[in-house]
């Protein structure tokens, strides 16, 4: 963690920001390019949720964290506000952990 | 408009209440960020400056997880990018001059346009958008400065706080299910993402999951998703 990370992304993210609602503005965009937009969250969030729940470093590795992350899906799915999604997720990798280790 | 009519008043607790959901996650955000070897004021500063709830976070796991500056910053960027989306849908919305567009851009993120796109009147818009996007600065920079504080007290494994961030986005990718192109993403971005893990540098795979994005390429047919919920996602991401 550096000053000049969180400057380079402090600059990037406002750049980004101000591109669409001031530089842009009433312009339309290709459709296409609009549609494919409108999908880096579902497609970048999905990968860091794996990356963070089935791998450290470079190695694939299963531990407490599917646990935890499997039962934040059930809650999400029964419509759990989201502190409750987070809460018990991480309990129950602390508390598998716990009982594995 | 007065902020007293009847009409506002809704709007303004849920922009509240959302703010203090968020509030809980700028915590997990606060310890996480201080648990990578940031400083409080690090921290402090990624949430005032940075402001980008999913940037912020994908920064720090990337860190945390011995990844390089620049593919830190690669995946923080291509999560920031969607703001711009976000920016074209307000700027057909909010008045102003220049300043006032460039004070607005700062607090252009999921949750304001979300709330202000779900209102049908046009004022009731821009004051949606406002007080959604100032409540949840508020209560993220808060939130941030008590997990930075608490963070470095805590050991963030003993409570299983490492998988509080995946869970955190496992809430917010629920909305996302409701298309089939977002099902296809999420499925093509995560398989991306894991297949070249043990191949490739850490934080690349995270890049190459936006080539999941192009599933959108062709033209759309019946994607219709069941209801707007863009409301439920609660982080500033």
């Amino acid at each position: 963690m550096t000053w000049t990370l969180v400057l380079t992304l402090a600059a990037g993210a406002y750049a980004f920001k101000v591109f669409g609602l001031v530089v842009i503005g009433d312009r339309p965009l290709p459709a296409a390019l609009e549609r494919c937009l409108a999908l880096i969250p579902a497609a970048v969030i999905a990968a860091i949720v794996a990356k963070d729940t089935l791998s450290i470093g470079q190695h694939l590795q299963i531990d407490a964290r599917l646990a935890g992350v499997t039962v934040a899906i059930v809650a999400a799915w029964r419509k759990m506000p989201v502190i409750v999604v987070i809460v018990v997720g991480a309990a129950t990798t602390g508390i598998v952990r716990q009982l594995a280790g | 408009m007065s902020l007293r009519e009847p009409r506002v008043r809704p709007v303004l607790t849920t922009s509240i209440t959302l703010g203090v959901a968020v509030g809980v996650f700028a915590i997990v955000f606060g310890v996480g960020a201080v648990s990578a070897g940031g400083s409080v004021a690090q921290a402090c500063a990624m949430s005032l400056l940075i402001f980008t709830g999913a940037s912020q976070l994908s920064a720090v796991a990337v860190i945390a997880g011995g990844g390089s500056f620049g593919s830190a910053v690669g995946g923080a960027l291509i999560l920031a990018a969607r703001n711009s989306v976000f920016g074209l849908t307000m700027s057909r919305r909010l008045s102003g001059r220049l300043p006032t567009r460039l004070l607005a851009a700062q607090i252009t993120i999921d949750e304001s346009t979300a709330m202000a796109t779900a209102q049908t009147d046009p004022e009731l818009q821009r004051v949606a958008f406002w007080a959604t996007g100032i409540s949840i600065y508020v209560f993220w920079n808060l939130g941030t400065l008590v997990g930075a504080l608490a963070g470095s007290a805590i050991d963030p494994k003993k409570f299983g706080l490492d998988a509080a961030i995946p869970c955190a986005f496992v809430a917010i990718l629920f909305p996302h299910l409701r298309t089939r192109r977002g099902r296809q993403a999420m499925a093509l971005g995560a398989a991306l993402c894991l297949a070249t893990i043990p191949f490739l540098p850490i934080g690349v795979p995270v890049l190459i999951s936006a080539l999941a994005i192009l599933v959108a390429v062709p033209v759309p047919d019946d994607d219709v998703p069941d209801s707007d919920t863009r409301v439920t996602g609660e982080l500033p991401a």
